[in-house]
């Protein structure tokens, strides 16, 4: 039964990467939503891992850009610097970005997951901008006007794969034994320190998983833009993530990728309506979210897919 | 598992259903044949940066307008496309893709150092002309196809190191921003220019974005025996160092870079502080040059506004393109950037040459702030 799950799945992500290859390979896709895959591609990864502290394990992190900003510095100084090619050069750097952003995470989930809920928003909101100060006035790092030199390498075929591997990772973490665990601490801390979780190994388990994934997001970023601005991390990109997460449903991990590509083409979508796009987006994120939250639409929804009502998330 | 499933399914076929559809591309090589050529520009129009962007943007329209009222560049009529980037660098290669979507064959863009860099990365593998009317950073011009109308931050610094000291000043006291590029890539290269000249830096004070006491700097500066003060900093912070500055007592000469361009407005237009400060800066509006005077009141009807120097470097790079169209009598991408650097643009922020290197050699302007107006030196 589990195994035919993941068989789907695979299928599934291997069918649309024919779609993507074919339809940028015949030039259906327009240049400007061919550039929008690796942008995609990064915000899936990051609300997918961040997804995995919220939904999952049940705390507010807002730090997210803060992980993310470790690991694309910590991969892009690996690349500015370092001769190899570009295909050994990548592969290295996504690692060290992913290692960085989680040695970051064991720091700041140690003793800050003592702390639960707005507290633990309001460390891990701390973390981010200390992070992106200290990136201000580092010069080795390129201070204020940023980290520049990077190659232009990454491309959306590294996206993608990188994406489904954050997936795969993650939603196989779920439904594990580890994530039950994880699930069970959301669900009832008291519960399940009970029944004999770890729930401080479990805490950080996430923590760092998460924050591993926002630093190869964080790479993947970098080598997208050819520039790191520490001003581009700052609390709005944590709330942007957030708020992918949320639109998508919390614990829901098609809804964090729906949200993230969603979140991501709209605003170029709407580039037509000139001024009033960020009224438009605006408004289109209310709807969005009442559609997928307001019990009279979430019940119009089921009856559309046809869906008996479940317990549970 | 079936709910798994369906919403599997519906990602696939949303991913797909986005993507598909919205392919107009392939525009960009026959544009040119209806005889007219797409300029795209790239700016912040919304955001904290907005009326850098705004000011670009309205700066090469009336550019645009003016050369197609004369007839156009070898008769092609100009275009201007001009998309949002927010000041973020994400967004303005968003902006750049969607131009070349629509036929850009060259770019006038982007406003901001950092959008500039990200949007070269992009451009240089389609070889299409960029020239960022705004962008100092040293690095927007590092591909060959990238060019730039205004200074660059340390060639400011090193042209106020070479002022300061034809005017006999020794001692100069310097308060930066010490967390701002700009601002400090003018800082370093004064500093090392002024000391080469043979001259100190007696007091060498910084400050981070966002303060507005300025006190322990100044009263340093008060004992420190300097001649003059420069500061390489944005025009806010210039109206609170010159009023604490003379609360303390202090009356010395001010000297500043390009950012001051807007100061007066901001202490109100009571410059009795500042009489006689002198910045660099590529455009005076109350210049008496009759181009600038044009300039600046086709610019006041037609946005109700008065132009800055993002205004003048737009009109100027929409110019450099018309120039390099008519000297390579062709709009191939290699032709345009190769006569780049066999133009002069008698532009607006003076009269200008560009090395391969995509660097401009033109002469710096000097303002002098006197009795509430700007006026040329």
């Amino acid at each position: 039964m589990k195994n035919k799950k993941n068989i789907v799945y695979a299928i599934i992500a291997v069918v649309i990467f024919i779609v993507l290859f074919a339809l940028v390979n015949a030039g259906v896709l327009s240049r400007k939503y061919e550039g929008l895959l690796v942008p995609i591609g990064v915000n899936v990864i990051l609300a997918v891992s961040l997804n995995l502290i919220v939904g999952f394990l049940g705390e507010l992190s807002l730090g997210h850009a803060g992980f993310m900003s470790v690991g694309a510095y910590a991969g892009c100084l690996f690349t500015v610097h370092s001769n190899l090619p570009v295909m050994v050069e990548l592969p290295i750097a996504f690692v060290i970005g992913g290692l960085a952003a989680a040695i970051f995470g064991l720091i700041i989930g140690i003793p800050a997951l003592r702390l639960k809920g707005d507290y633990l928003a309001i460390v891990t909101l701390g973390f981010g901008e200390i992070i992106r100060s200290v990136f201000n006035s580092l010069d080795i790092l390129g201070g204020s006007g940023g980290l520049k030199g990077i190659d232009k390498s990454s491309n959306y075929i590294m996206a993608y794969v990188l994406a489904v591997i954050t997936v795969l990772v993650i939603a196989n973490l779920i439904n594990s034994k580890h994530g039950r665990a994880i699930k069970s601490i959301r669900d009832n801390v008291i519960a399940a320190e009970s029944v004999g979780v770890n729930v401080v190994y479990y805490k950080i388990l996430a923590f760092v998983l998460s924050a591993f994934f926002a630093g190869i997001a964080g790479v993947l970023y970098g080598h997208n833009l050819a520039i790191l601005k520490p001003a581009t991390f700052d609390f709005n990109k944590s709330i942007e993530i957030l708020v992918m997460v949320v639109l998508g449903g919390m614990g829901s991990i098609p809804g964090s990728i729906i949200a993230a590509v969603i979140l991501t083409v709209l605003p170029e979508a709407m580039r037509s309506l000139a001024d009033y796009r960020m009224l438009f987006y605006a408004v289109a994120l209310i709807v969005m979210m009442l559609f997928s939250s307001n019990p009279a639409l979430v019940e119009f929804r089921q009856r559309l897919f046809g869906k008996k009502k479940r317990g549970g998330k | 598992m079936k709910l798994n499933r369906i919403l599997a399914l519906l990602t696939a076929g949303l991913m797909t259903v986005s993507f598909a559809g919205c392919g107009d591309s392939n525009a960009g090589s026959d544009a040119a044949e209806g005889g007219t050529f797409k300029i795209g520009g790239i700016g912040p129009l919304t955001g904290d940066a907005a009326s850098y962007g705004t000011s670009v943007k309205n700066g090469a329209q009336i550019a645009v307008d003016e050369i197609n009222a004369a007839g156009g560049a070898n008769g092609i009529q100009l275009e201007l496309l001009f998309e949002d980037d927010e000041c973020d660098e994400e967004k303005s290669v968003n902006a750049y893709n969607t131009l070349m979507d629509k036929g850009a064959q060259a770019i006038v863009g982007a406003t901001t150092s950092g959008c500039s860099i990200a949007v070269s990365a992009a451009s240089v593998n389609d070889g299409v002309l960029q020239i960022t009317p705004s962008g100092s950073a040293a690095d927007c011009t590092k591909t060959d196809n990238a060019f730039r109308i205004c200074f660059t931050d340390p060639l400011q610094g090193e042209t106020m190191a070479q002022y300061i000291t034809d005017k006999g000043f020794k001692n100069v006291a310097v308060i930066y921003n010490n967390g701002d590029e700009y601002s400090k890539g003018i800082h370093d290269a004064f500093s090392a220019k002024f000391t080469e000249l043979g001259g100190t830096v007696v007091t060498d004070e910084s400050f981070t974005t966002g303060d507005v006491d300025f006190n322990t700097q100044l009263t340093k500066i008060k004992s420190s025996g300097a001649d003059c003060i420069f500061l390489p900093i944005y025009y806010t912070e210039v109206a609170y160092i010159t009023d604490q500055a003379a609360a303390l007592g202090i009356s010395l000469p001010y000297f500043g870079c390009d950012g001051w361009d807007g100061v007066i407005k901001q202490l109100n237009g009571d410059t009795t502080n500042i009489n006689g400060a002198t910045f660099l800066t590529p455009f005076i509006s109350t210049d008496s040059d009759p181009k600038i005077q044009n300039f600046v009141e086709t610019y006041k009807t037609s946005y109700n506004a008065e132009p800055d120097q993002f205004a003048a470097d737009g009109y100027d790079a929409v110019y450099a393109i018309k120039l390099a169209i008519e000297k390579a009598g062709d709009t191939a991408n290699e032709a345009l950037i190769a006569a780049m650097t066999q133009i002069t643009v008698d532009g607006l922020t003076g009269e200008m040459t560009f090395d391969a290197s995509g660097e401009p050699t033109k002469s710096a302007k000097v303002a002098v702030i006197q009795d509430g107006a700007y006026t040329a030196e």
